[in-house]
């Protein structure tokens, strides 16, 4: 589904969209790291994951086309398979996984795979983000963890039907621009805490179907259709925006104007309503806090009237001190101006 | 569940033997001591300080906060009453404990050169950053090592030639109150455990654990164990059986009865409310646990266990409260006081380390809550509230936290170089709401 | 998000326009400040695009790359972006006053005054948001490792001469913002989400466009219909009236506009390269020039209507009073700025990669302290942020109603009167907890002694009085007097002292042995900076 276009149906387009700057830029990393049968990768996975291992010299880069994703899939399983009992270095340059994601089978793509001389695997991810003297944005790593833990599950899949059980690395490698160069270089990742999160969050996803039998017949997301279908179509499926959905979503800024009608006060960040207890409405709030509505004993309504009143006593005694401030430069006999009041601002340039 | 090829006492002694070996005997500078939830932490610095005292090595002891110190000069006190003992504390009013001023034996200064000569001296990280000297100690015991920060390790590490590190890597980590993200991925990362430095930069110093918790039942060890200490993973020192808690009344069908019954039979009650979200003082839930923590009192709680064959009374001292945060806590005190219950602890998940109970109940860090936070979502705070007790632990909590936690999938961000603390917040809270799902009994007055 | 600033927020909701979330400045604004707003390339590491930059609001000075790949080029802009910075921070760094400074003496280890210069002013940069803040620091790495000729005649493509100072500047600006409280380099988003409380999520209030709508709104429209129009409004011809504050610009911008601009700035050059004679040399230098003149424009066109943005909200923020405490935090961000400038001096070395083990211990304490010291003084300086305290038990305000005089125990008894506050705050007070309030700017402590019934409570006071048997006059709130006390200290602490790097205990790796001079980066043949 093109969400993007949708958004812009909807008649709330979003500003997503990539730089040709950042795609050509990313492209040519992933080939100059690519290059040469995989050298400078393989060269990095021995030393950051592997030293104890013999040098890749040599390593074979079998061809994984095949028709259609459940052809590579099976292709990919094959090279693994026979990558494993060749022994020695094996790199898989984009192969194909498939993974059971609430009923349906996903297809996956990494960047690459190796197979070490011992028989493990390794998730190789390749970045076009930077290693600045060794960090890198730490929530771009965290996706880049995730994402790779991922690929590690549904490795562990396709190594769970070998006999014996190879062993998956729970370590993938990141390879991104090194400072301010092309130059890659690489850094081991421990992805078993997001492995954990995402097996457990797989075990616990609603079936896609049942979000699909929930929907009215004849729900469809083309956008070809009129707003007010497609906003009926879209309103039909269960989504909770928050602020965070801005930067990961295309639909983004339709569901925040339909939380903005909504009055929902999670629009102004999901912490905001830890102290709101029941009060999910901007109106509830404000006429709780004003003393309209809501039960003074419930301690989110007493510490909103209380919360109120300071705020009115502040607010109060601030425009009583800059009355006292006016008054007194008028004294002076000065123009009152908030500049000059500061004391340490003399003119705006 | 005790085999029979296990036997607690013996694998805990082969343990605090090897320590007291490498810490006595051994050439490395230091040694690290991993001690799960109750596992003998204190036993173990009072008997390695007793002994480096005898063998005539000057000792400092560094421990968090003024209680723990104040704690340890006490336990030192009471196992060899002959041992002249330090205690450095600060300039404040109250620096520390009164009660040691009645022992003949422990100075107590706020100058080091007051103390200069005696075979013990203890104070707080704190405190002791502020002491210089000219000759290090021989010998240093840091208590709660995990709690401690790297850059306080630092201030403090030029006192001591060599140390025993002691600490429970399980509970809540040290912070710090500006961003350090600046430092992640550094072996010296000044706002990472004093632990994880250490190691950074000595990774083959010995590394002890002690693989007994005195403190949890049988019912509890498992659980807490797998959720929180996977990779080291722990024992109960007992075996089903050897615990008993009863209580003389009957229930009378509620749902603080029930669970109450709950407990005493597994181990574990979860109450469950029904799903609401509330603020953080969410009265129904402070109720029902001042109204637990009533009717533990009232029904003629007695606990059995293997200290004694005769059942001690489960009085107000034996039980304690746990929150995740101090309005909580000050509702519920409110809400006892109400109920005419006084005495019974109850404190935040932070306060709450080290400390040690019959029964607990626990008023969930999630209950209630339209979202959750990294605070929240803690391994170290879930950690604590679960491993405070000998008998039970009860479970205060609105339902609907596990639809909570699918609404916020974990999305940490992920800093280059930092070892990963294992395991993840959100799995260890699915994994310890799906066992308090079997000891689930639902709300009714 | 504290409840007293949640309600603001949904106030502002209610209201359509941003709600006061202080009542005074607490940052520092210099009257003539160097405004400075990048853009960046999108998928280079630090490669400039270009710039607005200057002192005059009305002549910003525009620094354009018109093709970001080239190291010549971008070697250019930071050249000139150097000739602007360089001069500003030099004239305030000429400026100095004596001054007393508190070092330890090498010899007694005591802590002695000493006298010193301090500069009497210190330059003040402002980008617009925090990414800008990020672009500073990320400038500062790429430049302060260069090497010019004049250091190093072989150095493959060495920098121009004044780049790695500046560098070194912008590394110790970036730095310095990570301390809370200071000024030297600020986002003016963050100053500006600091004073006033928006009805929309911190994370949209990072757009500059956005904020502005919702604290000043143009006329006949509501806060929230000037962000969204700020946000997504876009021409015709798909660009966004409300340019991104940048560095990253819009993807929009980048594929419509300039790619083919820069395209035909490619083709220009090669062209020229290429002419066989000089007059069609004349001609294709007209036509690379106007290509050039056309990324400009376009740089121009995006960083514009930041520049002006950021110059209406200073307006806005210096219609504001500054804090009472505002002056002496500056006072330490003037240190900073002389410390650097003296270690720029002796000829140090530039800031290394990464700090050692000690610098990076005693930079955070540095900042716990900043912390906790700026949190005291807003509070102290603000009714509505000590109002946000009130609310989460950390202070209570009242009337006095009675005061009984008292007396400490000992053979010189001293004044310790007991004075009765009745409040409607809930402060969390714990047995015997201490509690300060702000007596002349100074704090005067006192002990919490019990609670006489509801809102009446009862403290000690217990410092500040004088010498004498009876507390001076003023020294002790009489009956009828307003009091405000506060369960956090006024004054922060000063920490313990760390050893010094050569002496970094074993545990902490130890000594990291002389400091080697850090290398350049290293150079390839492209995409390098």
């Amino acid at each position: 589904m093109d969400k993007a276009r949708l958004a812009t149906a909807l008649g709330a387009p979003s500003g997503f969209g990539q730089s040709q700057f950042a795609l050509t830029r990313g492209n040519a990393f992933e080939a100059k790291v690519k290059a040469d049968g995989g050298a400078e990768l393989l060269r990095l996975v021995h030393a950051r994951l592997d030293p104890g291992a013999e040098a890749p010299a040599g390593a074979a880069v079998p061809d994984l086309t095949a028709h259609g994703p459940e052809g590579r899939t099976a292709r990919t399983a094959l090279a693994l398979r026979e990558a494993v009992r060749a022994g020695g270095w094996t790199l898989l340059d984009h192969p194909m996984l498939a993974l059971d994601v609430a009923g349906s089978l996903a297809f996956l793509e990494p960047d690459a795979v190796v197979v070490h001389p011992d028989g493990g695997w390794s998730v190789v991810e390749i970045k076009s983000f930077p290693m600045v003297d060794g960090s890198a944005d730490p929530a771009k790593v965290g996706a880049a963890a995730r994402q790779a833990a991922v690929y590690v599950l549904a490795l562990e899949e396709v190594a769970a039907r070998l006999d014996p059980v190879p062993r998956v690395h729970h370590r993938v490698l990141l390879v991104c621009p090194r400072d301010f160069s092309n130059l890659p270089t690489g850094s081991a990742v421990d992805v078993r805490k997001q492995r954990a999160v995402t097996a457990r969050q797989l075990a616990r996803l609603t079936r896609v179907e049942e979000i699909a039998g929930a929907l009215p017949e004849g729900t469809c997301f083309a956008p070809d259709r009129s707003a007010e279908e497609l906003t009926a179509a879209v309103e039909a499926v269960p989504a909770t925006y928050a602020p965070e959905c801005l930067a990961a979503c295309e639909l983004a800024f339709h569901c925040r104007e339909r939380a903005r009608a909504a009055g929902a006060v999670t629009r102004l960040g999901r912490p905001l309503r830890a102290e709101l207890g029941g009060l999910a409405t901007v109106g509830e709030v404000l006429a709780a806090a004003h003393g309209e509505t809501g039960d003074p004993d419930d301690p989110a309504v007493a510490a909103l009237r209380r919360a109120a009143a300071l705020r009115a006593e502040a607010l109060r005694s601030a425009d009583e001190a800059a009355a006292l401030r006016a008054e007194a430069l008028r004294a002076a006999g000065r123009a009152p101006s908030p500049r000059a009041e500061a004391g340490e601002v003399s003119a705006c340039p | 569940m005790t085999t029979v090829d296990f036997d607690p006492g013996a694998a805990a002694g082969r343990a605090t033997d090897a320590i007291l070996h490498d810490t006595l005997h051994g050439t490395e500078r230091g040694v690290v001591v991993d001690s799960p939830p109750g596992a003998g932490k204190s036993t173990l610095v009072v008997r390695a300080a007793l002994e480096l005292a005898d063998a005539g090595r000057p000792l400092m002891v560094v421990a968090q906060t003024n209680a723990q110190v104040d704690d340890l000069v006490l336990r030192l006190a009471e196992k060899n009453p002959e041992l002249p003992v330090g205690r450095l504390h600060s300039s404040d009013a109250d620096a520390y404990n009164k009660a040691l001023d009645d022992l003949p034996q422990v100075r107590t200064s706020a100058k080091a050169a007051d103390l200069s000569g005696l075979p013990v001296v203890l104070s707080t990280a704190a405190k002791w950053a502020h002491v210089k000297v000219d000759e290090p100690w021989r010998h240093a015991i840091v208590d709660e090592a995990y709690q401690m920060r790297s850059d306080s390790l630092l201030a403090v590490a030029g006192l001591f030639e060599r140390a025993l590190f002691v600490g429970d890597p399980g509970q809540l980590d040290p912070f710090a109150i500006v961003g350090s993200e600046q430092w992640a991925g550094l072996s010296y990362d000044p706002s990472a455990s004093a632990v994880t430095t250490l190691l950074a930069h000595n990774p083959d110093l010995p590394q002890h654990r002690l693989p007994v918790s005195w403190r949890l039942p049988a019912s509890a060890a498992p659980l807490v164990s797998n959720a929180f200490y996977p990779y080291t993973p722990f024992r109960s020192g007992t075996s089903h059986g050897d615990r008993r808690l009863g209580f003389a009344v009957p229930s009378d069908g509620s749902g603080p009865d029930r669970v109450i019954d709950e407990a005493a039979e597994s181990g574990w009650g979860l109450l469950e409310l029904p799903a609401r979200h509330t603020p953080r003082t969410d009265p129904e839930a402070v109720r029902a646990v001042a109204t637990v923590v009533r009717r533990l009192l009232d029904r003629g709680g007695a606990a059995t266990s293997e200290r004694s064959s005769a059942p001690t009374p489960l009085t107000a001292d034996r039980v304690a409260v746990g929150t995740a945060h101090r309005d909580q806590a000050a509702a519920v005190r409110a809400a006892l006081a109400e109920l005419g219950v006084r005495d019974v602890t109850v404190d935040t998940a932070n306060r709450l380390q080290g400390r040690e109970y019959d029964v607990t109940v626990v008023l969930h860090p999630l209950s209630g809550r339209p979202d959750a936070t990294a605070f929240h979502l803690e391994t170290g705070r879930l950690c604590v509230l679960a491993s405070r007790h000998r008998h039970a632990c009860i479970v205060v909590c609105r339902a609907g936290v596990t639809d909570l936690l699918d609404d916020y999938p974990s999305t940490e961000p992920v800093q280059l170089g930092t070892l990963v603390k294992f395991p993840d917040g959100w799995e260890a809270n699915h994994a310890v709401l799906a066992h308090l799902a079997e000891h689930r009994i639902p709300w009714s007055p | 998000m504290s409840l007293i600033t949640t309600l603001a927020r949904l106030e502002a909701v209610g209201s359509g326009r941003a709600q006061p979330a202080a009542t005074v400045r607490h940052r520092h604004l210099s009257d003539r400040p160097l405004v400075f707003v990048p853009l960046t390339t999108a998928g280079e590491t630090g490669a400039p695009l270009g710039a607005l930059v200057g002192t005059d609001r009305d002549a910003p000075r525009l620094l354009a790359v018109p093709q970001p790949r080239d190291r010549d080029l971008r070697f250019a802009f930071l050249a000139d972006l150097a000739d602007i910075v360089l001069p500003y921070v030099d004239a305030y760094a000429a400026s100095v006053e004596a001054a007393e400074r508190t070092e330890t003496d090498p010899e007694t280890g005591k802590r002695v005054k000493v006298e010193a210069e301090l500069c009497a002013d210190a330059p003040q940069l402002i980008v617009p948001s925090r990414a800008g803040l990020d672009f500073v620091r990320l400038l500062g790495r790429s430049m302060r490792f260069r090497r010019t000729a004049e250091q190093d005649p072989d150095a493959p493509y060495p920098a121009p001469p004044r780049v790695p100072l500046l560098g070194r500047w912008l590394t110790h600006y970036g730095e310095r913002s990570r301390v809370p409280g200071s000024s030297l380099l600020l986002a003016l988003t963050e100053v500006l989400s600091r004073h006033w409380a928006t009805g929309q999520s911190g994370l949209e209030d990072q757009h500059l466009g956005a904020l502005l709508a919702w604290i000043d709104p143009p006329d006949g429209l509501t806060g929230a219909e000037a962000a969204r129009r700020a946000e997504l409004e876009r021409d015709p011809a798909g660009q966004l009236l409300c340019p991104p504050a940048g560095p990253a610009t819009d993807p929009a911008f980048d594929n419509k506009l300039l790619a083919p601009a820069i395209e035909r700035y490619d083709r220009a050059r090669t062209a020229l390269a290429a002419a066989e004679d000089p007059l069609e040399a004349d001609d294709r230098l007209a036509a690379l020039t106007a290509a050039e003149r056309d990324v400009r424009d376009l740089v121009a066109s995006r960083t514009r209507p930041t520049w002006d943005a950021v110059w209406r909200g200073l307006d806005l923020l210096r219609a504001l009073p500054a804090g009472a405490q505002v002056e002496g935090r500056w006072t330490r961000d003037r240190w900073s700025f002389t410390g650097h400038r003296d270690r720029v001096l002796a000829g140090e070395p530039p800031q290394p990669r990464r700090d050692d083990a000690v610098t990076a211990a005693n930079k955070l304490a540095t900042r716990e302290r900043e912390q906790g010291r700026l949190e005291a003084q807003e509070a102290l300086d603000d009714p509505l942020v000590m109002a946000g305290r009130r609310l989460t038990g950390e202070a209570f305000a009242g009337e006095v109603t009675d005061v009984v005089p008292a007396y400490s125990e000992g053979k010189r008894p001293s004044p310790r009167p007991l004075v009765t506050v009745r409040t409607d705050d809930r402060p969390h007070l714990a047995e015997r907890a201490k509690v300060y309030r702000s007596l002349n700017g100074r704090p005067q402590s006192a002990e919490y002694v019990g609670c006489e019934g509801d809102g009446v409570l009862v403290v000690r006071i217990l410092d500040k009085m004088g010498r004498g048997k009876e507390p001076e006059p003023g020294s002790v709130p009489e009956k009828g007097d307003r009091v405000c006390f506060t369960l956090f200290e006024h004054e922060q602490r000063g920490g313990a002292k760390l050893p010094d790097p050569e002496e970094t205990p074993w545990t902490h790796g130890g000594p990291p042995g002389e400091p080697a001079p850090e290398a350049p980066d290293t150079v390839t043949e492209e995409d390098v900076l």
